[in-house]
Protein backbone atom coordinates (compact mmCIF):
# COMPACT_ATOMS: atom_id res chain seq x y z
CA UNK A 1 0.00 0.00 0.00
CA UNK A 2 3.02 2.31 0.09
CA UNK A 3 2.48 2.92 -3.60
CA UNK A 4 -0.47 5.25 -3.09
CA UNK A 5 1.56 7.65 -0.93
CA UNK A 6 4.40 8.04 -3.44
CA UNK A 7 4.74 11.08 -5.68
CA UNK A 8 6.51 9.88 -8.83
CA UNK A 9 3.54 8.29 -10.56
CA UNK A 10 1.33 11.32 -9.92
CA UNK A 11 3.95 13.55 -11.56
CA UNK A 12 4.18 11.05 -14.41
CA UNK A 13 0.39 11.15 -14.83
CA UNK A 14 0.28 14.96 -15.01
CA UNK A 15 3.21 15.14 -17.44
CA UNK A 16 1.66 12.50 -19.69
CA UNK A 17 -1.75 14.22 -19.62
CA UNK A 18 -0.21 17.51 -20.78
CA UNK A 19 1.78 15.65 -23.43
CA UNK A 20 -1.32 13.93 -24.81
CA UNK A 21 -3.36 17.14 -24.69
CA UNK A 22 -0.80 19.08 -26.75
CA UNK A 23 0.36 16.26 -29.00
CA UNK A 24 -3.19 15.06 -29.49
CA UNK A 25 -4.25 18.36 -31.02
CA UNK A 26 -1.03 19.21 -32.88
CA UNK A 27 0.38 16.02 -34.40
CA UNK A 28 -1.12 15.05 -37.74
CA UNK A 29 -3.71 12.31 -38.07
CA UNK A 30 -4.63 10.10 -41.02
CA UNK A 31 -7.26 11.67 -43.23
CA UNK A 32 -10.22 9.33 -43.47
CA UNK A 33 -13.67 9.78 -45.01
CA UNK A 34 -16.51 10.68 -42.58
CA UNK A 35 -14.16 10.73 -39.57
CA UNK A 36 -11.78 13.56 -40.63
CA UNK A 37 -10.57 15.44 -37.55
CA UNK A 38 -13.05 13.72 -35.21
CA UNK A 39 -10.59 10.84 -35.12
CA UNK A 40 -8.77 12.86 -32.44
CA UNK A 41 -11.61 11.91 -30.09
CA UNK A 42 -9.89 8.51 -29.85
CA UNK A 43 -7.31 10.19 -27.58
CA UNK A 44 -10.02 11.17 -25.10
CA UNK A 45 -12.80 8.62 -25.49
CA UNK A 46 -10.89 5.34 -25.35
CA UNK A 47 -8.63 6.31 -22.39
CA UNK A 48 -11.77 7.00 -20.31
CA UNK A 49 -12.75 3.36 -20.71
CA UNK A 50 -9.22 2.17 -19.98
CA UNK A 51 -9.32 4.26 -16.79
CA UNK A 52 -12.72 2.82 -15.88
CA UNK A 53 -11.56 -0.75 -16.45
CA UNK A 54 -8.45 -0.11 -14.35
CA UNK A 55 -10.35 1.09 -11.29
CA UNK A 56 -13.12 -1.50 -11.67
CA UNK A 57 -10.48 -4.24 -11.82
CA UNK A 58 -8.82 -2.88 -8.68
CA UNK A 59 -12.26 -2.78 -7.08
CA UNK A 60 -12.91 -6.46 -7.86
CA UNK A 61 -9.46 -7.45 -6.56
CA UNK A 62 -10.16 -5.67 -3.28
CA UNK A 63 -13.66 -7.15 -3.07
CA UNK A 64 -12.08 -10.61 -3.30
CA UNK A 65 -9.50 -9.62 -0.68
CA UNK A 66 -12.29 -8.29 1.54
CA UNK A 67 -14.06 -11.64 1.44
CA UNK A 68 -10.80 -13.34 2.45
CA UNK A 69 -9.68 -10.91 5.15
CA UNK A 70 -12.78 -9.02 6.34
CA UNK A 71 -10.73 -5.82 6.69
CA UNK A 72 -12.88 -2.70 6.47
CA UNK A 73 -10.14 -0.88 4.49
CA UNK A 74 -10.49 -3.29 1.59
CA UNK A 75 -14.22 -2.61 1.39
CA UNK A 76 -13.54 1.14 1.38
CA UNK A 77 -11.06 0.75 -1.50
CA UNK A 78 -13.60 -1.31 -3.45
CA UNK A 79 -16.42 1.20 -3.07
CA UNK A 80 -14.29 4.25 -3.83
CA UNK A 81 -12.91 2.56 -6.94
CA UNK A 82 -16.48 1.92 -8.12
CA UNK A 83 -17.40 5.57 -7.43
CA UNK A 84 -14.42 6.78 -9.47
CA UNK A 85 -15.09 4.18 -12.15
CA UNK A 86 -18.67 5.38 -12.53
CA UNK A 87 -17.40 8.94 -13.03
CA UNK A 88 -15.12 7.77 -15.85
CA UNK A 89 -17.94 5.60 -17.19
CA UNK A 90 -20.09 8.74 -17.51
CA UNK A 91 -17.22 10.62 -19.17
CA UNK A 92 -16.74 7.73 -21.61
CA UNK A 93 -20.42 7.78 -22.49
CA UNK A 94 -20.46 11.57 -22.93
CA UNK A 95 -17.31 11.71 -25.10
CA UNK A 96 -18.73 8.86 -27.17
CA UNK A 97 -22.07 10.64 -27.56
CA UNK A 98 -20.43 13.89 -28.65
CA UNK A 99 -18.42 12.03 -31.27
CA UNK A 100 -21.50 10.07 -32.37
CA UNK A 101 -23.35 13.36 -32.98
CA UNK A 102 -20.79 14.25 -35.67
CA UNK A 103 -19.99 10.79 -37.02
CA UNK A 104 -23.41 9.08 -36.84
CA UNK A 105 -25.72 12.09 -36.74
CA UNK A 106 -27.37 11.42 -33.37
CA UNK A 107 -26.23 11.58 -29.76
CA UNK A 108 -27.96 8.27 -29.08
CA UNK A 109 -28.67 6.10 -32.09
CA UNK A 110 -29.81 2.84 -30.48
CA UNK A 111 -26.44 1.27 -31.27
CA UNK A 112 -25.75 -2.07 -29.47
CA UNK A 113 -22.51 -0.73 -28.01
CA UNK A 114 -24.25 2.33 -26.57
CA UNK A 115 -27.17 0.30 -25.26
CA UNK A 116 -25.07 -2.30 -23.53
CA UNK A 117 -22.83 0.40 -22.04
CA UNK A 118 -25.97 1.99 -20.60
CA UNK A 119 -27.07 -1.36 -19.15
CA UNK A 120 -23.64 -1.86 -17.57
CA UNK A 121 -23.98 1.63 -16.07
CA UNK A 122 -27.28 0.55 -14.47
CA UNK A 123 -25.54 -2.58 -13.18
CA UNK A 124 -23.03 -0.50 -11.23
CA UNK A 125 -25.66 2.01 -10.07
CA UNK A 126 -27.47 -0.99 -8.58
CA UNK A 127 -24.28 -1.75 -6.64
CA UNK A 128 -24.48 1.65 -4.95
CA UNK A 129 -28.22 1.24 -4.22
CA UNK A 130 -27.52 -2.21 -2.75
CA UNK A 131 -24.89 -0.71 -0.45
CA UNK A 132 -27.29 1.96 0.78
CA UNK A 133 -29.99 -0.60 1.55
CA UNK A 134 -27.94 -2.36 4.25
CA UNK A 135 -27.10 -0.66 7.53
CA UNK A 136 -24.84 -3.15 9.25
CA UNK A 137 -21.28 -2.46 8.10
CA UNK A 138 -19.84 -5.96 7.88
CA UNK A 139 -22.93 -7.37 6.22
CA UNK A 140 -22.93 -4.46 3.78
CA UNK A 141 -19.27 -5.00 2.97
CA UNK A 142 -19.74 -8.71 2.39
CA UNK A 143 -22.89 -8.55 0.28
CA UNK A 144 -21.70 -5.64 -1.84
CA UNK A 145 -18.36 -7.39 -2.39
CA UNK A 146 -20.23 -10.46 -3.62
CA UNK A 147 -22.39 -8.38 -5.93
CA UNK A 148 -19.33 -6.53 -7.22
CA UNK A 149 -17.58 -9.79 -8.13
CA UNK A 150 -20.82 -11.02 -9.75
CA UNK A 151 -21.28 -7.80 -11.75
CA UNK A 152 -17.75 -7.49 -13.14
CA UNK A 153 -17.79 -10.46 -15.61
CA UNK A 154 -21.28 -9.43 -16.74
CA UNK A 155 -20.02 -5.89 -17.38
CA UNK A 156 -17.14 -7.31 -19.45
CA UNK A 157 -19.55 -9.47 -21.47
CA UNK A 158 -21.86 -6.48 -22.00
CA UNK A 159 -19.22 -4.02 -23.14
CA UNK A 160 -16.60 -6.20 -24.79
CA UNK A 161 -18.35 -9.33 -26.07
CA UNK A 162 -21.99 -8.69 -26.97
CA UNK A 163 -21.49 -5.64 -29.25
CA UNK A 164 -18.90 -7.61 -31.23
CA UNK A 165 -21.52 -10.23 -32.07
CA UNK A 166 -24.05 -7.80 -33.49
CA UNK A 167 -24.07 -5.14 -36.17
CA UNK A 168 -22.69 -2.23 -34.22
CA UNK A 169 -21.55 0.95 -35.91
CA UNK A 170 -18.89 1.41 -33.26
CA UNK A 171 -15.28 1.11 -34.52
CA UNK A 172 -13.92 -2.32 -33.66
CA UNK A 173 -17.37 -3.93 -33.63
CA UNK A 174 -19.56 -5.49 -36.24
CA UNK A 175 -16.63 -5.90 -38.63
CA UNK A 176 -15.66 -2.21 -38.49
CA UNK A 177 -11.95 -1.42 -38.44
CA UNK A 178 -10.36 -0.26 -35.19
CA UNK A 179 -6.85 0.35 -33.93
CA UNK A 180 -4.00 -1.45 -35.48
CA UNK A 181 -5.91 -2.25 -38.65
CA UNK A 182 -6.70 0.44 -41.18
CA UNK A 183 -7.23 3.77 -39.59
CA UNK A 184 -4.43 3.94 -37.07
CA UNK A 185 -0.87 4.85 -37.92
CA UNK A 186 2.24 5.30 -35.77
CA UNK A 187 1.62 9.03 -35.35
CA UNK A 188 -1.57 8.15 -33.46
CA UNK A 189 -0.01 5.33 -31.47
CA UNK A 190 2.60 7.57 -29.86
CA UNK A 191 -0.21 9.71 -28.46
CA UNK A 192 -2.80 7.06 -27.70
CA UNK A 193 -0.74 4.61 -25.64
CA UNK A 194 0.68 7.28 -23.27
CA UNK A 195 -2.93 8.59 -22.94
CA UNK A 196 -4.04 5.12 -21.75
CA UNK A 197 -1.38 5.11 -19.02
CA UNK A 198 -2.00 8.74 -18.07
CA UNK A 199 -5.77 8.51 -17.62
CA UNK A 200 -5.52 5.16 -15.84
CA UNK A 201 -3.08 6.72 -13.37
CA UNK A 202 -5.35 9.77 -12.93
CA UNK A 203 -8.28 7.47 -12.14
CA UNK A 204 -6.21 5.53 -9.60
CA UNK A 205 -5.07 8.84 -8.08
CA UNK A 206 -8.65 10.11 -7.67
CA UNK A 207 -9.67 6.77 -6.17
CA UNK A 208 -6.78 6.82 -3.68
CA UNK A 209 -7.63 10.37 -2.61
CA UNK A 210 -11.26 9.42 -2.02
CA UNK A 211 -10.13 6.30 -0.19
CA UNK A 212 -7.83 8.30 2.08
CA UNK A 213 -10.67 10.69 2.98
CA UNK A 214 -12.92 7.73 3.77
CA UNK A 215 -10.15 6.15 5.82
CA UNK A 216 -9.82 9.29 7.97
CA UNK A 217 -13.58 9.33 8.54
CA UNK A 218 -13.52 5.62 9.34
CA UNK A 219 -10.72 6.04 11.90
CA UNK A 220 -12.45 9.04 13.44
CA UNK A 221 -15.66 7.12 13.90
CA UNK A 222 -13.98 3.96 15.18
CA UNK A 223 -14.48 3.01 18.82
CA UNK A 224 -11.20 2.23 20.50
CA UNK B 1 -19.82 -37.39 -4.78
CA UNK B 2 -21.06 -36.06 -1.44
CA UNK B 3 -21.97 -32.82 -3.18
CA UNK B 4 -24.04 -34.78 -5.67
CA UNK B 5 -25.84 -36.68 -2.88
CA UNK B 6 -26.57 -33.54 -0.90
CA UNK B 7 -27.84 -31.73 -3.98
CA UNK B 8 -30.03 -34.68 -4.87
CA UNK B 9 -31.55 -34.89 -1.38
CA UNK B 10 -32.14 -31.16 -1.11
CA UNK B 11 -33.72 -31.15 -4.56
CA UNK B 12 -35.97 -34.04 -3.56
CA UNK B 13 -36.97 -32.11 -0.45
CA UNK B 14 -37.82 -29.01 -2.51
CA UNK B 15 -39.95 -31.04 -4.91
CA UNK B 16 -41.78 -32.90 -2.13
CA UNK B 17 -42.49 -29.66 -0.28
CA UNK B 18 -43.81 -28.10 -3.46
CA UNK B 19 -45.84 -31.20 -4.31
CA UNK B 20 -47.57 -31.11 -0.92
CA UNK B 21 -48.62 -27.47 -1.03
CA UNK B 22 -48.41 -26.69 -4.77
CA UNK B 23 -48.33 -23.08 -3.68
CA UNK B 24 -45.60 -21.71 -5.97
CA UNK B 25 -46.77 -23.71 -8.95
CA UNK B 26 -50.44 -22.75 -8.72
CA UNK B 27 -49.65 -19.19 -7.74
CA UNK B 28 -47.38 -18.52 -10.68
CA UNK B 29 -49.63 -20.38 -13.09
CA UNK B 30 -52.57 -18.24 -12.03
CA UNK B 31 -50.37 -15.15 -12.32
CA UNK B 32 -49.44 -16.09 -15.90
CA UNK B 33 -52.98 -16.96 -16.94
CA UNK B 34 -54.37 -13.72 -15.51
CA UNK B 35 -51.66 -11.64 -17.20
CA UNK B 36 -52.23 -13.36 -20.53
CA UNK B 37 -55.97 -12.80 -20.19
CA UNK B 38 -55.52 -9.11 -19.31
CA UNK B 39 -53.25 -8.69 -22.34
CA UNK B 40 -55.76 -10.53 -24.53
CA UNK B 41 -58.65 -8.29 -23.48
CA UNK B 42 -56.60 -5.09 -23.68
CA UNK B 43 -55.19 -5.78 -27.12
CA UNK B 44 -58.55 -6.86 -28.50
CA UNK B 45 -60.09 -3.55 -27.50
CA UNK B 46 -58.33 -2.26 -30.61
CA UNK B 47 -60.11 -3.62 -33.68
CA UNK B 48 -57.90 -4.87 -36.48
CA UNK B 49 -55.00 -5.71 -34.12
CA UNK B 50 -54.72 -9.31 -35.27
CA UNK B 51 -54.38 -8.44 -38.91
CA UNK B 52 -51.96 -5.57 -38.29
CA UNK B 53 -48.42 -5.78 -39.56
CA UNK B 54 -46.70 -5.65 -36.18
CA UNK B 55 -48.68 -8.57 -34.75
CA UNK B 56 -45.91 -11.23 -34.82
CA UNK B 57 -43.41 -8.82 -33.20
CA UNK B 58 -45.84 -7.94 -30.41
CA UNK B 59 -46.70 -11.66 -30.03
CA UNK B 60 -43.08 -12.59 -29.40
CA UNK B 61 -42.06 -9.66 -27.18
CA UNK B 62 -45.23 -9.78 -25.08
CA UNK B 63 -44.64 -13.45 -24.33
CA UNK B 64 -41.11 -12.82 -23.09
CA UNK B 65 -42.14 -9.87 -20.96
CA UNK B 66 -44.89 -11.94 -19.32
CA UNK B 67 -42.35 -14.72 -18.69
CA UNK B 68 -39.84 -12.24 -17.28
CA UNK B 69 -42.21 -10.85 -14.67
CA UNK B 70 -43.65 -14.26 -13.84
CA UNK B 71 -40.18 -15.68 -13.19
CA UNK B 72 -39.06 -12.71 -11.09
CA UNK B 73 -42.11 -13.26 -8.91
CA UNK B 74 -41.69 -17.02 -8.75
CA UNK B 75 -37.97 -17.09 -8.00
CA UNK B 76 -37.85 -14.12 -5.61
CA UNK B 77 -39.60 -16.42 -3.16
CA UNK B 78 -36.95 -19.14 -3.28
CA UNK B 79 -34.96 -17.76 -0.35
CA UNK B 80 -37.72 -15.74 1.26
CA UNK B 81 -39.81 -18.70 2.33
CA UNK B 82 -36.96 -20.28 4.28
CA UNK B 83 -37.18 -19.48 7.98
CA UNK B 84 -34.02 -18.56 9.89
CA UNK B 85 -34.17 -21.76 11.91
CA UNK B 86 -34.44 -23.94 8.83
CA UNK B 87 -31.49 -22.17 7.18
CA UNK B 88 -29.50 -22.82 10.33
CA UNK B 89 -30.36 -26.48 10.03
CA UNK B 90 -29.14 -26.58 6.42
CA UNK B 91 -25.78 -25.14 7.48
CA UNK B 92 -25.19 -28.15 9.69
CA UNK B 93 -26.13 -30.84 7.17
CA UNK B 94 -25.13 -29.60 3.73
CA UNK B 95 -22.46 -27.56 2.00
CA UNK B 96 -23.35 -24.19 0.45
CA UNK B 97 -22.73 -25.32 -3.14
CA UNK B 98 -25.35 -28.05 -2.72
CA UNK B 99 -27.92 -25.53 -1.47
CA UNK B 100 -27.50 -23.04 -4.32
CA UNK B 101 -27.26 -25.84 -6.89
CA UNK B 102 -30.42 -27.55 -5.65
CA UNK B 103 -32.31 -24.25 -5.59
CA UNK B 104 -31.14 -23.43 -9.13
CA UNK B 105 -32.08 -26.86 -10.49
CA UNK B 106 -35.44 -26.78 -8.71
CA UNK B 107 -36.21 -23.29 -10.06
CA UNK B 108 -35.14 -24.35 -13.56
CA UNK B 109 -37.47 -27.37 -13.43
CA UNK B 110 -40.35 -25.29 -12.06
CA UNK B 111 -39.86 -22.52 -14.60
CA UNK B 112 -39.42 -25.01 -17.45
CA UNK B 113 -42.75 -26.65 -16.65
CA UNK B 114 -44.48 -23.33 -16.10
CA UNK B 115 -43.14 -21.75 -19.27
CA UNK B 116 -44.38 -24.63 -21.41
CA UNK B 117 -47.83 -24.35 -19.80
CA UNK B 118 -47.66 -20.59 -20.25
CA UNK B 119 -46.84 -21.00 -23.93
CA UNK B 120 -49.84 -23.32 -24.39
CA UNK B 121 -52.18 -20.88 -22.64
CA UNK B 122 -50.69 -18.00 -24.59
CA UNK B 123 -51.22 -19.78 -27.90
CA UNK B 124 -54.82 -20.47 -26.94
CA UNK B 125 -55.60 -16.77 -26.61
CA UNK B 126 -53.25 -15.24 -29.14
CA UNK B 127 -53.40 -16.82 -32.60
CA UNK B 128 -50.25 -18.78 -33.21
CA UNK B 129 -47.87 -17.36 -35.83
CA UNK B 130 -44.80 -19.47 -35.03
CA UNK B 131 -43.09 -21.06 -38.03
CA UNK B 132 -40.69 -23.48 -36.33
CA UNK B 133 -42.68 -24.58 -33.27
CA UNK B 134 -40.19 -27.16 -31.97
CA UNK B 135 -37.32 -24.69 -32.02
CA UNK B 136 -39.50 -22.08 -30.29
CA UNK B 137 -40.19 -24.64 -27.55
CA UNK B 138 -36.46 -25.27 -27.14
CA UNK B 139 -35.83 -21.51 -26.92
CA UNK B 140 -38.51 -21.15 -24.25
CA UNK B 141 -36.87 -23.95 -22.24
CA UNK B 142 -33.41 -22.37 -22.55
CA UNK B 143 -34.96 -19.06 -21.57
CA UNK B 144 -36.56 -20.42 -18.42
CA UNK B 145 -33.29 -22.10 -17.40
CA UNK B 146 -31.39 -18.82 -17.95
CA UNK B 147 -33.93 -16.86 -15.90
CA UNK B 148 -33.61 -19.42 -13.10
CA UNK B 149 -29.82 -19.34 -12.88
CA UNK B 150 -29.68 -15.55 -12.79
CA UNK B 151 -32.64 -14.92 -10.51
CA UNK B 152 -31.70 -17.61 -7.98
CA UNK B 153 -28.33 -15.96 -7.26
CA UNK B 154 -29.87 -12.46 -7.23
CA UNK B 155 -32.64 -13.55 -4.87
CA UNK B 156 -30.01 -14.98 -2.53
CA UNK B 157 -28.33 -11.56 -2.47
CA UNK B 158 -31.63 -9.67 -2.16
CA UNK B 159 -32.85 -11.91 0.67
CA UNK B 160 -29.78 -10.91 2.71
CA UNK B 161 -30.43 -7.23 2.08
CA UNK B 162 -33.87 -6.69 3.54
CA UNK B 163 -35.74 -8.82 1.04
CA UNK B 164 -37.73 -6.17 -0.76
CA UNK B 165 -39.09 -6.40 -4.27
CA UNK B 166 -37.49 -3.15 -5.44
CA UNK B 167 -34.02 -4.44 -4.74
CA UNK B 168 -34.73 -7.70 -6.56
CA UNK B 169 -35.83 -5.75 -9.66
CA UNK B 170 -32.95 -3.26 -9.53
CA UNK B 171 -30.33 -5.97 -9.11
CA UNK B 172 -31.69 -8.45 -11.61
CA UNK B 173 -32.82 -6.35 -14.57
CA UNK B 174 -29.39 -5.14 -15.74
CA UNK B 175 -28.20 -8.75 -15.60
CA UNK B 176 -31.22 -10.16 -17.40
CA UNK B 177 -31.41 -7.55 -20.22
CA UNK B 178 -28.66 -9.15 -22.37
CA UNK B 179 -30.22 -12.57 -21.81
CA UNK B 180 -33.67 -11.41 -22.85
CA UNK B 181 -32.29 -9.60 -25.90
CA UNK B 182 -30.61 -12.79 -27.08
CA UNK B 183 -33.76 -14.81 -26.35
CA UNK B 184 -35.97 -12.44 -28.33
CA UNK B 185 -33.52 -12.65 -31.22
CA UNK B 186 -33.46 -16.47 -31.26
CA UNK B 187 -37.21 -16.82 -30.77
CA UNK B 188 -37.95 -14.30 -33.52
CA UNK B 189 -35.76 -16.36 -35.85
CA UNK B 190 -37.73 -19.47 -34.79
CA UNK B 191 -41.01 -17.62 -35.42
CA UNK B 192 -39.99 -16.61 -38.90
CA UNK B 193 -38.86 -20.17 -39.59
CA UNK B 194 -35.31 -19.09 -40.42
CA UNK B 195 -32.78 -21.92 -40.79
CA UNK B 196 -31.75 -23.14 -37.30
CA UNK B 197 -28.05 -22.98 -38.16
CA UNK B 198 -28.16 -19.17 -37.96
CA UNK B 199 -29.21 -19.23 -34.30
CA UNK B 200 -26.60 -21.66 -32.95
CA UNK B 201 -24.09 -18.86 -32.32
CA UNK B 202 -26.59 -16.89 -30.22
CA UNK B 203 -27.57 -20.02 -28.28
CA UNK B 204 -23.86 -20.59 -27.66
CA UNK B 205 -23.59 -17.11 -26.10
CA UNK B 206 -26.66 -17.87 -23.92
CA UNK B 207 -25.10 -21.12 -22.73
CA UNK B 208 -21.84 -19.27 -22.02
CA UNK B 209 -23.69 -16.64 -19.93
CA UNK B 210 -25.38 -19.45 -17.98
CA UNK B 211 -22.05 -21.16 -17.33
CA UNK B 212 -20.53 -17.87 -16.10
CA UNK B 213 -23.50 -17.19 -13.81
CA UNK B 214 -23.55 -20.72 -12.35
CA UNK B 215 -19.78 -20.71 -11.78
CA UNK B 216 -19.85 -17.33 -10.05
CA UNK B 217 -22.80 -18.37 -7.88
CA UNK B 218 -21.02 -21.59 -6.86
CA UNK B 219 -17.91 -19.58 -5.94
CA UNK B 220 -19.72 -16.70 -4.23
CA UNK B 221 -22.61 -18.36 -2.38
CA UNK B 222 -20.36 -19.88 0.34
CA UNK B 223 -19.44 -16.32 1.36
CA UNK B 224 -23.03 -15.15 1.26
CA UNK B 225 -25.01 -17.79 3.13
CA UNK B 226 -23.83 -17.19 6.69
CA UNK B 227 -24.56 -13.97 8.60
Amino acid sequence: MKFIYQTWWKVLAVVLIFYTLTAGFLIGVPRLPILHETIRNTYFHVPMWIAMFTVFTISVVYSIRYLQSGKEEHDLIAVECVNTGLFFFALGLVTGMLWAKYAWGEYWSNDPKQNSAAIAFLLYCAYLVLRNSIDEEQKRGKISAIYNIFAFPIMVVLIMVLPRLTDSLHPGNGGNPAFGKLDMDNRMRIVLYPAFIAWALIAVWIATLRYRIRLIEFKKNAIN
Amino acid sequence: MRLFNETYNLLKKEIILEWRSKYAFNGVLLYIVSTVFICYISFNLNPGFKSSQGYPIVWNILFWIIMLFASVNAIAKSFMQESKARLLYYYTIARPQAIILSKTIYNAMLMGLLSILALLVYMLFFTNTVGDLFFYFITVLIGSISFSTVFTMISAIASKAGNNGTLMAILSFPVIIPVILLLIKVSKAAMDGIDRGHSYGTIGVLVAINVIVITTSLILFPFLWRD
